[in-house]
Protein backbone atom coordinates (compact mmCIF):
# COMPACT_ATOMS: atom_id res chain seq x y z
CA UNK A 1 0.00 0.00 0.00
CA UNK A 2 1.31 3.39 -0.91
CA UNK A 3 1.65 5.75 1.99
CA UNK A 4 -0.52 8.80 1.73
CA UNK A 5 2.03 11.22 3.16
CA UNK A 6 4.39 12.35 0.45
CA UNK A 7 7.10 13.09 3.01
CA UNK A 8 7.25 9.42 3.93
CA UNK A 9 7.31 8.25 0.36
CA UNK A 10 11.07 7.79 0.31
CA UNK A 11 11.28 5.10 -2.38
CA UNK A 12 9.38 7.23 -4.90
CA UNK A 13 11.42 10.30 -4.11
CA UNK A 14 14.72 8.43 -4.19
CA UNK A 15 13.83 6.89 -7.55
CA UNK A 16 12.99 10.33 -8.91
CA UNK A 17 16.30 11.73 -7.69
CA UNK A 18 18.21 8.85 -9.26
CA UNK A 19 16.39 9.54 -12.55
CA UNK A 20 17.68 13.09 -12.38
CA UNK A 21 14.31 14.70 -11.62
CA UNK A 22 15.28 18.26 -10.66
CA UNK A 23 11.78 19.06 -9.36
CA UNK A 24 12.07 16.22 -6.87
CA UNK A 25 15.43 17.60 -5.77
CA UNK A 26 13.98 21.12 -5.41
CA UNK A 27 11.13 19.72 -3.29
CA UNK A 28 13.64 18.06 -1.01
CA UNK A 29 15.78 21.20 -0.70
CA UNK A 30 12.73 23.32 0.14
CA UNK A 31 11.46 20.78 2.63
CA UNK A 32 14.60 20.38 4.71
CA UNK A 33 16.93 23.37 4.30
CA UNK A 34 15.38 25.48 7.05
CA UNK A 35 15.79 22.72 9.65
CA UNK A 36 19.26 21.95 8.29
CA UNK A 37 20.38 25.52 8.96
CA UNK A 38 19.06 25.22 12.51
CA UNK A 39 20.99 22.01 13.13
CA UNK A 40 24.16 23.31 11.43
CA UNK A 41 24.05 26.41 13.66
CA UNK A 42 24.62 24.11 16.65
CA UNK A 43 28.04 23.21 15.24
CA UNK A 44 29.39 26.31 13.53
CA UNK A 45 29.75 29.87 14.73
CA UNK A 46 27.90 31.87 12.09
CA UNK A 47 24.80 31.75 9.97
CA UNK A 48 26.89 32.20 6.80
CA UNK A 49 28.99 29.13 7.61
CA UNK A 50 25.82 27.18 8.46
CA UNK A 51 24.46 28.01 5.00
CA UNK A 52 27.68 26.76 3.43
CA UNK A 53 27.37 23.56 5.43
CA UNK A 54 23.86 23.07 4.09
CA UNK A 55 25.04 23.75 0.55
CA UNK A 56 27.89 21.25 0.91
CA UNK A 57 25.45 18.68 2.31
CA UNK A 58 23.13 19.00 -0.69
CA UNK A 59 26.06 18.52 -3.03
CA UNK A 60 26.96 15.34 -1.12
CA UNK A 61 23.33 14.21 -1.34
CA UNK A 62 23.11 14.67 -5.12
CA UNK A 63 26.41 12.82 -5.57
CA UNK A 64 25.61 10.06 -3.11
CA UNK A 65 21.92 9.35 -3.71
CA UNK A 66 22.68 6.27 -5.83
CA UNK A 67 24.33 4.74 -2.79
CA UNK A 68 21.36 5.38 -0.48
CA UNK A 69 20.12 1.95 0.56
CA UNK A 70 17.02 2.92 2.50
CA UNK A 71 18.24 1.43 5.76
CA UNK A 72 17.23 4.67 7.48
CA UNK A 73 14.74 7.26 6.27
CA UNK A 74 16.00 9.63 3.59
CA UNK A 75 15.64 12.49 6.07
CA UNK A 76 17.80 10.72 8.67
CA UNK A 77 20.40 9.97 6.01
CA UNK A 78 20.52 13.61 4.89
CA UNK A 79 20.85 14.90 8.44
CA UNK A 80 23.61 12.39 9.18
CA UNK A 81 25.56 13.80 6.25
CA UNK A 82 24.80 17.30 7.49
CA UNK A 83 26.13 16.52 10.96
CA UNK A 84 29.36 15.13 9.51
CA UNK A 85 29.87 18.14 7.27
CA UNK A 86 29.03 20.51 10.14
CA UNK A 87 31.42 18.75 12.53
CA UNK A 88 34.24 18.99 9.98
CA UNK A 89 33.46 22.60 9.36
CA UNK A 90 33.21 23.27 13.09
CA UNK A 91 36.63 21.69 13.57
CA UNK A 92 38.09 24.16 11.07
CA UNK A 93 36.49 26.91 13.12
CA UNK A 94 37.86 25.31 16.28
CA UNK A 95 34.40 24.60 17.52
CA UNK A 96 33.68 20.96 17.16
CA UNK A 97 31.75 18.87 19.61
CA UNK A 98 28.89 16.45 19.27
CA UNK A 99 25.50 17.92 20.04
CA UNK A 100 25.25 15.82 23.20
CA UNK A 101 28.33 17.60 24.62
CA UNK A 102 26.80 20.97 23.82
CA UNK A 103 23.60 19.90 25.54
CA UNK A 104 25.47 18.70 28.62
CA UNK A 105 27.31 21.99 28.94
CA UNK A 106 24.02 23.88 29.13
CA UNK A 107 22.41 24.51 32.45
CA UNK A 108 19.19 22.53 32.53
CA UNK A 109 19.07 21.90 36.25
CA UNK A 110 17.26 24.96 37.56
CA UNK A 111 13.56 25.16 38.32
CA UNK A 112 11.11 25.71 35.44
CA UNK A 113 9.09 28.22 37.45
CA UNK A 114 10.36 30.75 39.98
CA UNK A 115 10.18 28.95 43.37
CA UNK A 116 8.72 32.14 44.88
CA UNK A 117 5.55 31.37 42.99
CA UNK A 118 4.93 28.42 45.34
CA UNK A 119 4.17 28.15 49.04
CA UNK A 120 7.13 26.97 51.16
CA UNK A 121 7.81 23.27 51.68
CA UNK A 122 6.97 23.60 55.37
CA UNK A 123 3.58 25.18 54.74
CA UNK A 124 1.07 23.57 57.06
CA UNK A 125 -1.64 22.73 54.53
CA UNK A 126 -0.38 23.34 51.00
CA UNK A 127 3.38 22.78 50.85
CA UNK A 128 4.77 23.42 47.38
CA UNK A 129 1.42 24.49 45.94
CA UNK A 130 0.85 27.61 43.87
CA UNK A 131 1.00 30.84 45.83
CA UNK A 132 0.52 32.82 42.63
CA UNK A 133 -1.24 30.83 39.94
CA UNK A 134 -0.66 31.04 36.22
CA UNK A 135 -3.40 33.12 34.64
CA UNK A 136 -5.38 32.10 31.60
CA UNK A 137 -3.86 33.28 28.33
CA UNK A 138 -5.78 34.25 25.25
CA UNK A 139 -6.13 31.22 23.00
CA UNK A 140 -4.40 31.18 19.61
CA UNK A 141 -7.84 32.08 18.18
CA UNK A 142 -8.05 35.04 20.54
CA UNK A 143 -4.71 36.28 19.33
CA UNK A 144 -2.09 34.52 21.44
CA UNK A 145 0.24 34.44 18.47
CA UNK A 146 -0.83 37.72 16.95
CA UNK A 147 1.61 40.53 16.21
CA UNK A 148 3.51 41.56 19.28
CA UNK A 149 3.22 38.25 21.15
CA UNK A 150 4.74 36.51 18.16
CA UNK A 151 7.74 38.78 18.50
CA UNK A 152 7.97 38.06 22.24
CA UNK A 153 7.98 34.32 21.59
CA UNK A 154 10.50 34.57 18.75
CA UNK A 155 12.79 36.67 20.96
CA UNK A 156 12.47 34.18 23.82
CA UNK A 157 13.47 31.35 21.49
CA UNK A 158 16.38 33.36 20.10
CA UNK A 159 17.69 33.94 23.63
CA UNK A 160 17.65 30.26 24.57
CA UNK A 161 20.95 28.44 24.95
CA UNK A 162 21.89 26.77 21.68
CA UNK A 163 20.96 23.13 22.41
CA UNK A 164 17.56 24.09 23.85
CA UNK A 165 16.91 26.46 20.97
CA UNK A 166 17.74 23.77 18.43
CA UNK A 167 15.44 21.21 20.04
CA UNK A 168 12.42 23.52 20.41
CA UNK A 169 12.94 24.83 16.86
CA UNK A 170 12.95 21.32 15.41
CA UNK A 171 10.09 20.00 17.53
CA UNK A 172 7.71 22.95 17.73
CA UNK A 173 8.65 25.29 14.88
CA UNK A 174 9.57 22.66 12.26
CA UNK A 175 7.13 20.08 13.63
CA UNK A 176 9.49 17.12 13.91
CA UNK A 177 8.73 14.08 16.07
CA UNK A 178 10.82 13.38 19.17
CA UNK A 179 12.27 10.35 17.40
CA UNK A 180 13.45 12.43 14.44
CA UNK A 181 15.08 14.97 16.74
CA UNK A 182 16.80 12.24 18.70
CA UNK A 183 18.19 10.65 15.56
CA UNK A 184 19.32 13.85 13.88
CA UNK A 185 21.03 15.22 16.99
CA UNK A 186 22.18 11.85 18.32
CA UNK A 187 20.87 12.41 21.82
CA UNK A 188 18.96 10.16 24.19
CA UNK A 189 15.18 10.33 24.57
CA UNK A 190 15.66 11.62 28.12
CA UNK A 191 18.01 14.38 27.01
CA UNK A 192 15.67 15.42 24.25
CA UNK A 193 12.85 15.79 26.76
CA UNK A 194 14.98 17.72 29.26
CA UNK A 195 16.06 20.21 26.60
CA UNK A 196 12.51 20.53 25.27
CA UNK A 197 11.07 21.00 28.75
CA UNK A 198 13.61 23.63 29.63
CA UNK A 199 13.04 25.47 26.35
CA UNK A 200 9.23 25.40 26.51
CA UNK A 201 9.31 26.48 30.16
CA UNK A 202 11.43 29.51 29.33
CA UNK A 203 9.17 30.44 26.45
CA UNK A 204 6.19 30.10 28.79
CA UNK A 205 7.85 32.39 31.34
CA UNK A 206 8.51 34.97 28.64
CA UNK A 207 4.87 34.93 27.51
CA UNK A 208 3.75 35.20 31.12
CA UNK A 209 6.07 38.15 31.72
CA UNK A 210 4.59 39.78 28.66
CA UNK A 211 1.01 39.36 29.73
CA UNK A 212 2.04 40.20 33.27
CA UNK A 213 -1.07 38.49 34.46
CA UNK A 214 -0.99 36.21 37.45
CA UNK A 215 -3.71 35.40 39.88
CA UNK A 216 -3.04 35.52 43.58
CA UNK A 217 -4.74 32.73 45.45
CA UNK A 218 -6.40 33.65 48.70
CA UNK A 219 -5.22 30.60 50.65
CA UNK A 220 -6.60 31.96 53.90
CA UNK A 221 -10.06 31.84 52.40
CA UNK A 222 -9.47 28.33 51.01
CA UNK A 223 -8.18 27.19 54.39
CA UNK A 224 -11.08 28.79 56.24
CA UNK A 225 -13.46 27.04 53.89
CA UNK A 226 -11.77 23.69 54.40
CA UNK A 227 -11.72 24.17 58.15
CA UNK A 228 -15.35 25.16 57.98
CA UNK A 229 -16.12 21.96 56.07
CA UNK A 230 -14.24 19.89 58.62
CA UNK A 231 -15.91 21.64 61.52
CA UNK A 232 -19.26 21.18 59.83
CA UNK A 233 -18.60 17.46 59.30
CA UNK A 234 -17.63 17.07 62.95
CA UNK A 235 -20.79 18.87 64.02
CA UNK A 236 -22.84 16.72 61.64
CA UNK A 237 -21.40 13.49 63.01
CA UNK A 238 -21.99 14.52 66.62
CA UNK B 1 -18.40 15.72 46.32
CA UNK B 2 -18.50 19.32 47.37
CA UNK B 3 -16.76 18.82 50.68
CA UNK B 4 -13.86 16.75 49.34
CA UNK B 5 -10.62 18.24 50.65
CA UNK B 6 -8.63 19.97 47.92
CA UNK B 7 -5.16 18.52 48.51
CA UNK B 8 -5.18 16.16 51.40
CA UNK B 9 -3.56 12.98 50.06
CA UNK B 10 -0.20 12.24 51.58
CA UNK B 11 1.11 10.94 48.25
CA UNK B 12 -0.31 13.81 46.23
CA UNK B 13 2.15 15.70 44.09
CA UNK B 14 2.89 19.30 44.93
CA UNK B 15 2.46 21.89 42.18
CA UNK B 16 6.18 22.66 42.31
CA UNK B 17 6.80 19.01 41.32
CA UNK B 18 4.06 18.92 38.71
CA UNK B 19 5.55 21.77 36.68
CA UNK B 20 8.70 19.68 36.18
CA UNK B 21 6.74 16.64 34.95
CA UNK B 22 4.43 18.18 32.37
CA UNK B 23 6.71 17.71 29.35
CA UNK B 24 7.32 14.06 30.21
CA UNK B 25 3.56 13.74 30.60
CA UNK B 26 2.78 15.40 27.26
CA UNK B 27 5.46 13.24 25.60
CA UNK B 28 3.85 10.10 26.99
CA UNK B 29 7.07 9.30 28.84
CA UNK B 30 5.74 9.10 32.38
CA UNK B 31 5.27 5.62 33.86
CA UNK B 32 1.55 4.81 34.10
CA UNK B 33 1.39 5.11 37.89
CA UNK B 34 3.12 8.48 37.81
CA UNK B 35 0.82 9.72 35.04
CA UNK B 36 -2.20 8.71 37.15
CA UNK B 37 -0.80 10.61 40.14
CA UNK B 38 -0.37 13.67 37.96
CA UNK B 39 -3.88 13.38 36.53
CA UNK B 40 -5.24 12.95 40.03
CA UNK B 41 -3.51 16.20 40.99
CA UNK B 42 -4.87 17.98 37.92
CA UNK B 43 -8.41 16.95 38.86
CA UNK B 44 -8.33 19.30 41.81
CA UNK B 45 -5.73 21.90 40.84
CA UNK B 46 -6.79 24.72 38.49
CA UNK B 47 -3.29 26.26 38.61
CA UNK B 48 -1.55 23.17 37.28
CA UNK B 49 -4.36 22.54 34.81
CA UNK B 50 -3.74 26.01 33.40
CA UNK B 51 0.01 25.43 33.41
CA UNK B 52 -0.38 22.20 31.44
CA UNK B 53 -2.68 23.99 29.01
CA UNK B 54 -0.09 26.73 28.50
CA UNK B 55 2.65 24.23 27.65
CA UNK B 56 0.25 22.44 25.31
CA UNK B 57 -0.48 25.74 23.62
CA UNK B 58 3.22 26.45 23.20
CA UNK B 59 3.85 22.96 21.84
CA UNK B 60 1.01 23.29 19.38
CA UNK B 61 1.24 26.81 18.05
CA UNK B 62 4.82 27.61 17.13
CA UNK B 63 4.75 25.99 13.69
CA UNK B 64 6.48 28.23 11.18
CA UNK B 65 6.95 30.96 13.82
CA UNK B 66 10.42 31.91 12.73
CA UNK B 67 11.56 31.94 9.15
CA UNK B 68 14.84 30.33 8.46
CA UNK B 69 14.97 30.42 4.75
CA UNK B 70 17.86 29.16 2.75
CA UNK B 71 19.16 31.91 0.43
CA UNK B 72 17.35 31.71 -2.91
CA UNK B 73 20.52 32.05 -4.97
CA UNK B 74 22.11 29.10 -3.13
CA UNK B 75 18.95 27.05 -3.66
CA UNK B 76 18.76 27.85 -7.37
CA UNK B 77 22.48 27.21 -7.76
CA UNK B 78 22.08 23.76 -6.18
CA UNK B 79 19.21 22.86 -8.46
CA UNK B 80 21.28 23.90 -11.48
CA UNK B 81 24.17 21.80 -10.12
CA UNK B 82 21.80 18.86 -9.76
CA UNK B 83 20.64 19.22 -13.35
CA UNK B 84 24.12 19.29 -14.78
CA UNK B 85 25.40 16.49 -12.54
CA UNK B 86 22.50 14.06 -13.05
CA UNK B 87 21.85 14.72 -16.73
CA UNK B 88 25.31 14.18 -18.03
Amino acid sequence: MRRAIAQEDDPGLVAALCRGDADAFATLVDRHSSAMIRVAMAYVPTRAIAEEVVQETWIAVMRGIDGFEGRSSLKTWIFRILTNVAMRSGARERRSAPFSALAEAEDTGGPSVDPDRFLPADHELFPGHWAIMPARWPTPEEGLLAGETRGVIAAAIAELPLAQRTVIALRDVEGWSSEEVREALEISAGNQRILLHRARSRVRNAIEDYYGAVEEIDYDAVTAELMGDTAKKETDSD
Amino acid sequence: MADQPVHSHADDLACIEVVELVTDYLEGALPAAEARRLEHHLDTCPGCTEYLQQLRTIAGSLRGLTENSFPAEMRDGLIADFRSLRNR
